[in-house]
């Protein structure tokens, strides 16, 4: 009797075991797939990105405003992409390897590109030099008053040239 | 203490501005000149004209093969600039592809799609739904499309034998009909 119990107990055991192994393998199998499954990405992710790309056909509009079907496909590439896990960055430089840097909202920092970005700002500092400049030179020339004059309280009507000493006439 | 200010009759005070000044107005004059050069040689760039020379071009197929115009020497070449958007572009597909099985096949004429402004997916679902079995491939960086000036898709370029220029469609073709005489007429054959 007590074989055939354990026996049983042996049988219960092994196929208890195999249920958690089948079990255990059932998660990892169903983890892997979806790993492999390339996540939603939602319609702000891919707006992000679409904002710094310009539309291929049309002039001067960003992809997230664009309602051609160029753009939407372009914009369901990002979206692919993303899901494919490609960082932004990755997504752009893919867009400035096929189309060109003409994709860009906002040009590379690169080569005489440089110039768009430094001359705006040398520009008004040098203007804002000059202005600067301009300004002390005239406040520099401008009549000063004697020190001690001043300590004395005189009245600058008092102080001033004398009209009719020098022979001027006031009517 | 006013007159004191001011220069003795008959002559002006010349200040000279700070080296630092002048070289700093020069650094960005002269930068402002090689920007506006830039621009005046960007649009000033020849457009391609019927009996010109066509510059040597690569284009990079959608299976991988590359394409060289040089490589094509000696052959008529017809480069259709297309993409998966345009409406137009399907109402030529097949005409292309007709013309392609008609005169193509033969090697003396070689088809170049140009895929332009479009995407891969989208493209090779175009191709496959049009049955397009002609050399196809996108215009990275937009440099076919930069090279040859176009203003929009579809547009067709035909270049002899000799790397000549000899014909150029802008929109698609109506009929077989017309792209047969645009192939007779300006291929010479």
């Amino acid at each position: 009797m007590n074989l055939v119990h354990s026996f049983s107990r042996k049988i219960f055991m092994a196929v208890i075991a195999i249920s958690i192994a089948i079990e255990g393998m059932a998660i990892i199998v169903n983890s892997a797939w979806a790993q492999a499954q390339p996540t939603p990405s939602s319609d702000d992710q891919v707006n992000a990105i679409a904002s710094q790309l310009y539309c291929p056909v049309c002039e001067n509009i960003t992809l997230d405003v664009c309602s051609t079907q160029a753009c939407a496909q372009w914009r369901d590439l990002i979206r692919d992409k993303l899901g494919q896990g490609d960082s932004p960055a990755q997504i752009k430089d893919y867009f400035v390897q096929q189309y060109g840097d003409r994709v860009l909202a906002v040009p590379p920092r690169t080569g005489l590109n440089w110039l768009l970005y430094l001359l705006p700002p040398l520009i008004f500092l040098a203007a804002l030099i000059l202005m600067v400049r301009f300004f002390m030179k005239h406040r520099s020339l401008s009549p000063a008053v004697p020190e001690s004059e001043i300590g004395e309280g005189t009245s600058p009507a008092k102080n001033g040239p004398d009209v009719s000493e020098k022979g001027g006439k006031i009517d | 203490m006013i007159d004191s200010f001011s220069p003795p009759e008959g002559q002006t005070i010349r200040k000279r501005l700070p080296i630092w000044v002048i070289l700093a107005a020069g650094v960005i004059l002269l930068s402002f000149l090689v920007l506006l050069v830039l621009g005046l040689q960007k649009s000033n760039v020849q457009t391609l004209t019927l009996g010109s020379k066509v510059a040597d071009f690569k284009l990079t197929t959608f299976d991988g093969s590359q394409v060289t115009l040089k490589s094509l020497q000696g052959k008529t070449v017809l480069i259709n600039f297309w993409a998966s958007w345009c409406t137009t572009c399907i109402d030529e597909a097949a005409i292309l592809q007709e013309g392609w099985q008609k005169v193509g096949l033969g090697g003396q004429i070689v088809f170049l799609g140009v895929d332009y402004a479009d995407t891969e997916p989208a493209a090779k679902a175009f191709m496959q739904k049009y049955s397009i079995s002609y050399l196809n491939g996108p215009d990275l960086r937009s440099a076919l499309s930069q090279q040859f000036h176009i203003s929009g898709v579809p547009e067709t370029y035909l270049i002899d034998a000799d790397g000549t220029l000899r014909g150029i469609k802008i929109g698609p073709f109506g009929s077989a009909e017309e792209l047969s005489t645009f192939l007779e007429q300006k291929s010479g054959n």
